[in-house]
């Protein structure tokens, strides 16, 4: 009787078998680039806004303190967007008619609230708070990025539990001296590596069982 | 089988060792029930899945929800908008909640309250600490009221019928009815209200009838607070209740329960808060209860004695030793019961107290009146207002109306908060005689039965919109503040009758109020002296209304009793005073209808409010209508109430749906078989049945219709009457948390007699066996830090379940609705569990609050696949909403069953108006998660973050949760077990804590105070002698 | 490899006599490639399309809607999912026990039911791991939290929950089960290949056969993999149900809280899965006319293992109930007595009549040798077994330790469609494995012909 298949055959089904391996490690590894990438996280993404800010601007060039606008970051969880009305502290003096910012002036004017997108949005089950944070030694750039060199505002990090907890597990990688949270450009003195555990002992910063319980973020 | 073996479950109790708990006589007499549960096909069920419409709908609606945006690594975010303010409010600082002092008012007296206020949306109600009638504490009422608010069925704009109006239009419709009635001085002007102390409306009131000499003002209470007597339990010795419930919820139960618990904490000096012996001078209180319908006081009384409702003034008559001593009871151990009591009054003079229930005639509280005086404990535990506001016969001023209106000579009808027309008693047939009115105008917070029927309606604001003023049940003026702007076109009653006053016309509340109490501090009316707390004048009436805003009520107003609020309430209502005094004797002496019940033969009736949803107001509050009712713990309906004997009598079972008659009308009910409810009577609840309300509270056009119990009163029985008959006519099913009500002999309640407490404290321990510590392969984890846990005194708690509603708003804990409560998937985090023992005719009552144990082993937490629950290093029971999958193994592991599951999608994500209700604070759960109590591990984090930041310790009674801060027993203390000065610390410390089913060495972290009880040597082997006939 | 019992062993013949390769090749390889297809099977298969279907629509309604639909509570939260579960697992463990264990223990009679009891166990464990999927309502997530990946959390599932180890036993069981069956099938699907007339039938089964030619290295290498595969199925049959066993033996609900839980649902799962064996057997000789391959002395072997295992069960049953008396524990004393006069009394007792009484009957020689009541018999026992875990799962939760939060449970019309709907489910792909491959093995059957023998005894 004939032949049902060509003798090729036997190399096509090794090749296949190989080949079927290749594929599925590469799916794999679209599925994880996708994953982690900043289409789903939002990192490295600048969301419009309805008014062109620049924290590069008020920040960086102008030196503007961070609380001046978000008040309450240091006794709330909320670091609070500040009212028209600190806007409007300056901008009633200069730039009075900048075309580009009628929608601060209109809002002032018909006390109706500008809109803004979040940037950082955390999911509604995630309770962050900036106060204890601030208190502790997390400086604002430390998860914010160098906000003063940012023109339009984006997420600097992937805010995924998995980056929340690389420092909830071990705060002395990343906290600073007190006085150094606000300062966009603070760099860890080179000659003093114990820095982070004696910080972390002089903040009294609980440990990490304390820190990784579940009821720390979620309730 | 027909009726219940009921020989059979004596016998057993009879014969059995020791205190025998049971569970539902249904369970224990009648298996058929069960055996039908059974057989039930399940096409029965498939008829059931999908929920009910209507109600079931609302369901969701009142409960709510925030998407879990992201609950899965893969969603993507929706982006989310940020609005900041324009100009941002001083005091305000987005992220944490600020708290206002005010009152919601219940039946016209107030309840005073902080609430908690999230950029500007109230969210969760708490007491005052610093108010002297709440002392922190709340009940189930205020809880609930936040709710309320946020109906969305509430009345929304003004109307004429039934076209919608501004308030504007109101204000011109009123100035035009009122034309003629300015020449005929007001002849034809009524005006019908509830109780009201609310000095700036009392004022009012006046200024109208000075302008109007000939209108009438008239006063309809459906459920009077008729009691104008003021209570000092804390110094009590012996109390006794004639058919009295103080704690079953209302204003004046608040401080009640507190002051009664304080006498009764064994080994708990509640003045300093730590637990040092409590001083010899203070004894425990005895308290009897000589009752008709089984209520929360009884529960907690050391003795009971269940007589029917009309035979209470008989008991009192023999009491006071006048003339009552041949009267025959209907229970055999009534005699014995009374002379022991005597003696003990006797005995305490002047640090006894005797009670009359608010549901009692006149004649009997003018006999506990007399009681008190001549036991000298008038002033001492008890204060009398000079003139009570209460009528002796409080259908006497509606029946008046009713008849003006007969006659046709009311021209204009002004109804304020009342609803008669679904409240009134059956025999003034309100609801025909309202349509002969010229102009009627109807002021409610819902459109109902009577705003329906009136040509003007409009919408009442709610107390969290208003600006007004009350007086708690002492007395003490209470200053109501908006925590929010009306959500709808509501308005105060003030508003409403400042349209009848030229010269207050168009005033806003706010003006009404502050200038009424303006005027008051420059002396010109009220006659009031203000000072401030410590007795100082104030800098100026400015400065005086900051502190009385700040504080919340004017000091110095309450020490003399209700007598000015009563006054002034009785003023109002003089013309109804006037009409009573004839008719009263004939109508309302019970031995009238005593000797008419021998006649006739029939039962007798006893109606009472109902426990949630009170006289119907709450009828559409999702909140209450799944709290379970006391004793019962039934749930979405009422239930007639009759004793174990005549259930045998009349061969009735739980569940059976009976038809009442009474003088000539008729309602229907379900029966439930209430141990120690007197025999030969039948107690029914108002408030169900209702025709207008709303989503949640309307009953379907079916049999609830015939729920309706305010058919069956008349004016001549307002709270009792003999001649009921009744007869089964099907079975309904009602929806109850629980159905067991015997402990076997697994003492999840333990309790002893103070004296043998006393003599050795290791009773309650042996009543238990407690694994030791060592009893684990695994060695002991160090909880360094805090160490959170929780003791809840049994002694102290009455069963109102106030916790589980507070819990409810600051959880955001859905309503399942009746099918789902049926199936057994209530969602309550903290329950109140009942038990019964001893003598099946006149039953010890137990009541016992179970939140999660946060067990140290607990079982839930290693049964969890993915982690969702585990150990926090504070000793916390953590519940991960966001990484549960909902297998339900950890609700099966729980010994304690106080897990809730999602089973369906019971929170709502459509209704805009409930979002502001929810708590920001806590995630609101989404379908197929398990959720339970998480010791409001919130407000923990809250103060551990404050305290951080401060660089301390978080300070004892500084995180407090939900349940602990409602309590008004203050039976419920948490604290930080590492803490050795804490006072959760110290009552663990006391012998009769002990830990619910710790055997199993789950280690549970909430403990429980033994309950103990102060019986009376005598009556105890009275009792005994009773078990065993 | 196998060796033909001795002739005098036993009187009814492992195949009936004047078979020679051809006979047997062509009877069973017909069924597949050759022939009619029996109207008797498109009816089945239709029917069991059917049952399927309501699986399909009460799936449907509970993704939608969630598991509110089923009868569970607080504090029954397991029902009828689980139940279930448990029942389809423990069928499953027949076909393994048959293949595995007999063949290392050259037991010569599993040569013609071993191929249909692996298909069996297949089936079964599908139906079976259908529930833990489904049964929290939303299994996208249950997937996504059991195997993370790609991990966005840094946390992990927890390995002290027996729910994990459950996931792992199944999974690993059902992917050596299916190889086990696949390796078996090779030299008869080349059968098959060299048989069919029909060219997409010969590349199928071409393709399936790997290119098995029947050389001497091919059988050596067969005869090696397949040792290996039964050696590494042996320990699985005893560790699947043992860690299933686990899911109830780990709570500390009274009724689950039990050191005898292993052996005893190990000794049920085969109980029930022979059960199932013959329930499958008896019919399909009839049908496909295989009484010459399937012997009254297979069915008299298969009923002898009920009959012993469900001793066991009995034991275990008794041992139960003794403990509630002699711990004195109030709970577990209380448990046992709810069990038998609780609410749910007549399921203890239908159980009771089911698993212990009636496997009685097959000490009788005569039922033991009469087909149509052995099915009897193995049917009943199927009912028995799944009130069992009915027992187990239902009235142990439903009063557990306080008596406050006591309740019950009643299934709805969405779990009874889920439970049959699974049984169609299992009716419909046994059937296209009997209509696509051969049900009973082809090259095995062989080494019992007359023929086997003479070659062997001449070849040294």
């Amino acid at each position: 009787m004939s032949q049902i298949f060509h003798r090729s055959t036997n190399i096509w089904s090794k090749v296949s078998i190989l080949g079927g391996l290749v594929f599925a490690g590469f799916l794999g590894w679209v599925v994880v680039t996708i994953a982690w990438s900043g289409y789903v996280t939002g990192q490295g993404v600048t969301v419009d806004q309805p008014v062109q800010f620049s924290h590069a601007h008020h920040v960086g060039s102008m030196g503007i303190d961070c609380r001046y606008c978000h008040t309450t970051v240091e006794e709330s969880a909320f670091a609070n967007i500040p009212p028209t009305k600190t806007c409007m502290n300056c901008h009633s003096q200069i730039w009075t008619n900048a075309p580009i910012l009628e929608p601060v002036r209109a809002s002032f004017r018909e006390n109706r609230p500008l809109e803004w997108t979040r940037v950082h949005d955390l999911p509604d089950f995630v309770y962050f708070n900036h106060s204890i944070h601030v208190a502790k030694g997390v400086g604002c750039a430390t998860c914010h990025g160098r906000v003063d060199r940012m023109p339009l505002m984006y997420q600097e990090n992937s805010l995924m539990m998995r980056w929340c907890l690389d420092c909830h597990r071990n705060p002395a990688k990343y906290i600073r001296p007190r006085d150094q949270v606000f300062n966009m450009a603070y760099e860890r003195p080179a000659d003093d590596p114990g820095i982070g555990e004696r910080l972390v002992k002089e903040y009294k910063i609980a440990d990490a069982r304390q820190l990784t319980s579940c009821s720390t973020c979620h309730r | 089988m027909s009726a219940m073996d009921f020989s059979a479950i004596r016998s057993r109790l009879a014969g059995s060792e020791g205190r025998l708990y049971w569970r539902s006589l249904g369970e224990l007499a009648d298996t058929e029930q069960f055996r039908d549960y059974l057989h039930r096909e399940f096409p029965e069920q498939a008829s059931q899945w999908n929920d009910p419409k209507g109600r079931r709908e609302f369901l969701k609606l009142m409960s709510a929800s925030l998407a879990l945006a992201g609950v899965s690594a893969c969603t993507k975010q929706p982006a989310e908008k940020i609005v900041p303010y324009v100009r941002q409010p001083e005091e305000l600082v987005p992220g944490r909640p600020l708290f206002f002092a005010t009152a919601i008012p219940f039946g016209g007296v107030a309840t005073p309250v902080l609430v908690e206020s999230h950029e500007g949306h109230p969210t969760k109600v708490e007491g005052n600490p610093q108010h002297p009638a709440s002392l922190g504490g709340t009940d189930t009422f205020a809880q609930a009221s936040i709710l309320t608010l946020y109906d969305p069925d509430r009345a929304q704009t003004a109307l004429f019928r039934g076209e919608y109006r501004g308030w504007g239009d109101f204000l011109i419709g009123v100035k035009d009815a009122l034309g003629n009635h300015r020449v005929n001085q007001g002849t034809g002007l009524h005006f019908l209200t509830e109780t009201i102390t609310s000095p700036t409306v009392l004022e009012q009131i006046s200024l109208i009838q000075k302008t109007y000499p000939q209108a009438k003002w008239h006063r309809w209470d459906a459920v009077s607070q008729a009691n104008d007597a003021v209570y000092h339990f804390d110094k009590a010795d012996v109390i006794v209740s004639l058919d009295a419930d103080v704690f079953a919820g209302g204003p004046a139960s608040i401080r009640y329960s507190r002051d009664f618990a304080t006498r009764r904490r064994e080994g708990v000096d509640v003045e300093h808060g730590g637990t040092e012996a409590a001083p010899a001078a203070k004894p425990m209180n005895r308290l009897y209860a000589i009752e008709s319908t089984p209520s929360l006081t009884g529960a907690k009384a050391d003795h009971r004695l269940p007589l029917r409702a009309s035979e209470i003034e008989a008991a009192a008559r023999a009491l006071s030793g006048s003339g009552g001593g041949g009267a025959s009871f209907s229970n055999p151990n009534a005699q014995k019961f009374i002379e022991a009591v005597a003696k003990d009054l006797q005995a305490h003079r002047g640090t006894s107290l005797v009670m009359a229930g608010d549901y009692q005639p006149a004649s009997v509280r003018r006999l506990a009146r007399a009681l008190n005086e001549s036991l000298g404990n008038a002033g001492a535990t008890v204060t009398y207002a000079a003139a009570g506001n209460a009528p002796d016969d409080p259908a006497a001023s509606l029946r008046e109306l009713a008849q003006a209106m007969d006659a046709g000579q009311v021209q204009l009808l002004v109804i304020l908060g009342a609803n008669p027309v679904f409240t009134a008693p059956a025999d003034l047939k309100f609801a025909e005689k309202l349509a002969k009115v010229g102009l009627s105008i109807a002021h409610t917070t819902h459109p109902d039965e009577t705003s329906v029927l009136c040509h003007w309606n409009v919408p009442e604001a709610h107390p969290l919109e208003s600006w007004g003023d009350a007086r708690a049940f002492d007395g003490t003026v209470t200053v109501m503040q908006p925590l929010i702007a009306p959500l709808y076109d509501g308005r105060t009653t003030a508003e409403v009758l400042s349209a009848f006053i030229d010269e207050q016309s168009g005033k806003s509340a706010h003006d009404l109020v502050k200038d009424y109490w303006t005027r008051a501090y420059g002396g010109q009316v009220g006659g009031f002296t203000i000072t401030d707390s410590s007795g100082q004048p104030f800098k100026s009436a400015e400065s005086f209304w900051k502190h009385v805003l700040h504080d919340g009520w004017v000091p110095g107003t309450g020490g003399a009793g209700r007598e000015a609020g009563g006054a002034a309430a009785a003023g109002a209502a003089a013309g109804a005073a006037a009409a009573t005094t004839p008719e009263r004797s004939s109508n309302l002496d019970p031995r009238t209808s005593t000797t008419a019940s021998a006649a006739t033969g029939g039962l007798e009736i006893i109606f009472r409010p109902d426990p949630t949803i009170w006289d119907g107001r709450f009828a559409n509050n999702g909140w209450l209508q799944e709290l379970p009712k006391p004793i019962t713990k039934v749930t979405w309906d009422p239930t007639a109430w009759i004793s174990v004997k005549t259930a045998e009598d009349q061969k009735l079972r739980d569940g059976d749906l009976i038809e009442l008659k009474f003088r000539g009308n008729t309602a229907k009910l379900p029966v439930a078989i209430v141990p120690g409810h007197p025999d030969g009577a039948v107690t029914a609840f108002f408030g169900y049945g209702r025709g207008v309300i709303g989503r949640v509270g309307q009953a379907p056009e079916d049999v609830a219709r015939e729920f309706d119990v305010y058919r069956l009163r008349t004016s001549d029985a307002l709270w009792f009457g003999s001649g009921l008959e009744i007869s089964k006519v099907g079975r309904y099913v009602i929806a109850r948390t629980q159905e067991h009500h015997l402990m076997e002999d697994r003492r999840p309640v333990r309790d002893a007699n103070i004296e043998d407490y006393r003599k050795d404290a290791e009773v309650i321990a042996h009543m238990g066996e407690k694994p030791p510590r060592t009893m684990t392969l695994i060695p002991e984890w160090q909880y360094n830090g805090y160490k959170w846990g929780m003791a809840i005194d049994l002694t102290a708690c009455t069963g109102c379940a106030t916790c589980t509603v507070a819990c409810n708003a600051e959880n955001n804990i859905p309503v399942v609705g009746k099918d789902q409560v049926n199936r057994g998937r209530e969602m309550h985090w903290i329950r109140v569990d009942h038990y019964f023992s001893d003598d099946l005719d006149n039953p010890k009552t137990y009541h016992q609050p179970v939140p999660c144990m946060q067990c140290e082993n607990a079982p839930c937490e290693l049964v969890c696949p993915v982690g969702a629950t585990t150990h926090s290093a504070e000793g916390l029971n953590d519940m991960v909403y966001n990484r549960c999958v909902g297998t339900r193994y950890c609700s099966n592991n729980c010994p304690y069953k106080v897990r809730r599951f999602n089973f369906l999608l019971y929170q709502d994500w459509h209704t805009a108006s409930l979002e502001p209700l929810r708590n920001p604070d806590v995630t609101v759960r989404s379908r197929g998660v398990m959720e339970k109590c998480t010791y409001c591990v919130q407000r923990i984090n809250y103060a551990r973050i404050d305290a951080k930041r401060e660089d301390r310790k978080i300070r004892d009674g500084e995180v407090v949760p939900a349940c602990a801060a409602a309590c008004p027993a203050d039976a419920i203390v948490f604290g930080d077990l590492n803490d050795p000065a804490s006072r959760v610390t110290k009552l663990k410390q006391l012998e009769r804590n002990y830990g619910l089913l710790e055997e199993l060495n789950t280690r549970p972290r909430t403990t429980y105070l033994a309950s103990l009880r102060n019986p009376n040597p005598e009556l105890e082997t009275a009792r005994a002698a009773t078990t065993h006939d | 490899m196998i060796n033909p019992p001795p002739a005098t062993y036993d009187p009814a013949p492992l195949i009936e006599p004047g078979h020679t390769f051809g006979s047997i090749t062509d009877k069973i390889a017909t069924v597949v490639v050759g022939g009619r297809t029996p109207i008797t099977w498109f009816v089945v298969v239709s029917i069991g399309m059917m049952i399927m279907g309501m699986l399909g629509v009460a799936v449907t309604w509970l993704l939608i809607k969630g598991t509110g639909i089923w009868g569970i509570n607080i504090p029954v939260g397991w029902g009828f999912a689980i139940i279930n579960f448990v029942w389809w697992i423990g069928i499953g463990h027949a076909g393994t026990l048959i293949s595995a264990i007999l063949l290392l223990l050259k037991q010569g009679w599993r040569t013609s039911i071993n191929r249909f009891a692996e298909g069996m166990t297949i089936f079964a464990v599908m139906c079976a791991g259908l529930f833990p999927l489904i049964h929290t309502g939303r299994p996208w997530l249950a997937a996504y939290w059991l195997f993370p990946y790609p991990n966005s959390m840094a946390v992990w599932p927890q390995f002290r929950s027996p729910l994990i180890w459950d996931v792992f036993a199944v999974s690993t069981y059902f992917t050596v089960s299916l190889m086990f069956w696949y390796v078996g099938l090779i030299p008869d699907m080349a059968t098959l290949r060299d048989k069919a007339r029909k060219r997409p039938q010969q590349i199928i089964y071409g393709v399936l056969s790997l290119g098995w030619r029947g050389s001497a290295k091919h059988w050596q290498r067969y005869e090696h993999i397949y040792l290996l595969l039964a050696g590494l199925s042996t320990p699985l049959v005893l560790s699947v149900h043992t860690v299933v066993s686990f899911d109830f033996a780990i709570g500390i609900i009274p009724g689950w809280h039990a050191t005898i839980f292993p052996p005893y649902f190990v000794a049920g799962a085969i109980y029930a899965g022979f059960a199932m064996v013959l329930t499958l057997a008896i019919p399909l000789r009839k049908i496909y006319g295989m009484e010459d391959f399937i012997t009254i002395r297979h069915l008299e072997n298969m009923a002898k293992v009920t009959l012993v295992t469900g001793l066991i069960v009995g034991y275990g049953y008794t041992s139960e109930a003794f403990f509630g008396w002699y711990s004195a524990n109030k709970y577990e004393g209380f448990m046992i007595w709810n069990r038998m006069t609780g609410p749910y009394w007549p399921y203890y007792w239908t159980l009771v009549f089911c698993n212990i009484i009636t496997p009685q009957t097959l000490w009788i020689r005569k039922v033991r040798t009469t087909p149509i009541l052995i099915f009897a018999v193995a049917m009943v026992v199927n009912v028995g077994m799944w009130l069992e875990r009915f027992v187990i799962v239902i009235t142990s939760l439903h009063r557990d330790f306080l008596p406050s939060s006591w309740g019950m449970y009643y299934p709805t019309v969405w779990d009874w469609m889920t439970f049959v709907g699974t049984i169609g489910m299992f009716i419909v792909l046994f059937f296209l494995f009997i209509r696509f491959l051969p049900m009973i093995s082809i090259f095995e059957m062989r080494t019992m012909a007359p023929e086997a023998k003479l070659t062997e005894s001449e070849g040294h």
